[in-house]
């Protein structure tokens, strides 16, 4: 899919209806920055929607459909959650003592209630950092350092293709935020997210700049010492101008 | 639909002989109403020279370049000044506003220098204020108002008078990242509005509030992101 079939795929979405992101997945945006990609694991959940369930919790008794809209509502459904996850993840909160099972309402639903220590674990959570772990494998960076050592790639076409499909996300981020602009809480919540995939589609083209520029710098100091060795005066005019004159 | 900017195969060369430099390499491009279209490029690229051109600020060595329609170098040096009070709007990273005056009275001027009545120009020039939020500092000198509300004070000045290009030079370079927003928030609500706007710019979260990203490099456009206008679309299925 290339960037600007997603491009144009997105906004039709955007045009119904967010949450949008669920077909969606942009290369080099999601997995970014200690997001986890737990969603489908089945094993054990993430850590980020095991706290933030108990956070939710933490507001009073709710069953798992009711959790996983609110997660995805305040998340803008960025990162969709499935129910059986949300199930497997109340019933390891439970084993560890953190939530209560309350038997089932009028309607059959499970109600779950936060226990103290589950509180705890709640305070502890906002009150620390997230550990920054060894990097995420990173297939865009991986990509340039092969691009770079293989020879015959052309590594100014990868970094613009990058680029140009980045650009691409980051404009679809925009119109969200233009789009969700208000100022109460759930919004509120929904643009932080969009702030934190901005931020990230934006480090990345600025980190796409910089490679471009070092890559630049090498060549022409490459080719400024085949002049050296050559020794020949007439050579210089060679360099284009406009790599002497930056 | 035609373009309100329309570079054709513009040429820009700097300097003769061994220091010469080609600041733009036969490059076409162009704006439409109701589009913002973001150029971004390394320094040296010829971002700048590209707006320079557009804004009738400096003319290309060979290649035209046409404003609604309107060659600019058959304009004349007068005949391009009259264009850029009543056609173009141009917005700079540092402002440029004249700081002996008010802000009413630095919105208010390209509309009496155009001949206006003073009175209808100030009445224009609060209301451009008040487009932009911040019609109760029309009787501010620059010097008592943050940059954000100056800035704010210089897209007022670049779009009275319904001038349907707006050209912007890094209009968010001197701005904390909340304040740059709301100013990229205000051109872009211009553009929605039907004028054409070209925002030059580093940043590529601010690139991203355009409809169409171009990038430029050694002169050259190398690629473009982002929507094709509805109309492009339909020339490439004819």
């Amino acid at each position: 899919m290339t960037a600007r079939t997603l491009s144009v795929g997105l906004d039709a979405r955007v045009a119904l209806a967010y949450p949008v992101w669920r077909a969606v997945y942009i290369p080099g945006i999601h997995g970014h920055g200690g997001v986890d990609h737990g969603v489908d694991d089945g094993e054990e959940s993430p850590v980020s929607v095991r706290n933030a369930l108990l956070a939710l919790l933490e507001q009073g008794p709710r069953y798992g459909y009711q959790l996983r809209a609110e997660f995805e509502d305040r998340t803008g459904g960025t990162w969709p959650l499935n129910v059986g996850q949300v199930y497997t993840t109340l019933s390891r909160l439970e084993r560890d003592g953190l939530v209560e099972g309350q038997g089932a309402d009028a309607d059959g639903h499970v109600v779950y209630v936060v226990t103290a220590s589950g509180r705890e674990e709640v305070a502890a959570w906002f009150g620390s950092p997230v550990p920054r772990t060894r990097p995420p494998r990173e297939e865009l960076a991986i990509k340039l350092a092969l691009a770079v050592s293989v020879p015959g790639v052309e590594v100014g076409a990868v970094i613009q293709q990058q680029r140009s499909a980045t650009m691409a996300a980051l404009q679809d981020y925009t119109r969200l935020k233009r789009r969700a602009a208000g100022d109460d809480p759930h919004e509120l919540a929904w643009g932080l997210v969009l702030d934190s995939l901005v931020f990230n589609a934006e480090a990345e083209i600025r980190w796409l700049d910089h490679c471009e520029a070092r890559l630049r710098r090498a060549a022409h100091d490459r080719g400024a010492s085949s002049v050296d060795r050559a020794g020949q005066a007439g050579q210089v005019e060679q360099v284009d101008p406009q790599e002497a004159t930056r | 639909m035609s373009a309100v900017l329309q570079l054709d195969t513009v040429t820009r060369i700097h300097g003769a002989g061994a220091t010469e430099v080609m600041a733009l390499r036969e490059v076409s491009f162009s704006a439409y109403a109701g589009e913002l279209v973001a150029v971004m490029g390394p320094s040296g690229s010829g971002k700048s020279t590209l707006l320079t051109l557009a804004g009738g600020l400096d003319g290309p060595t060979s290649g035209a370049v046409r404003v609604e329609g309107t060659d600019l170098a058959a304009l004349g040096q007068k005949g391009r000044a009259a264009m850029r009070r009543t056609s173009i709007g141009y917005v700079f990273q540092d402002f440029n506003l004249i700081p002996a005056l008010t802000a009413v009275e630095n919105v208010a001027l390209p509309r009496e220098l155009d001949g206006a009545g003073s009175r209808t120009a100030r009445k224009v020039a609060l209301a451009a204020l008040e487009e932009v939020g911040i019609g109760e500092l029309a009787g501010r000198f620059p010097d008592e108002m943050s940059g954000g509300q100056q800035q704010r004070v210089a897209i007022a000045r670049a779009i009275v008078g319904e001038r349907r290009l707006i050209l912007a030079d890094e209009p968010t370079g001197a701005l904390d990242s909340e304040t740059g927003e709301d100013i990229l928030r205000l051109i872009r609500a211009r553009c929605d509005a039907g004028a054409a706007g070209v925002l030059v710019t580093h940043e590529a979260r601010h690139a991203a509030w355009a409809d169409r990203v171009v990038f430029l490099r050694d002169g050259v456009i190398v690629d473009e992101s982002g929507r094709d206008r509805p109309d492009a679309l339909l020339e490439q299925a004819r």
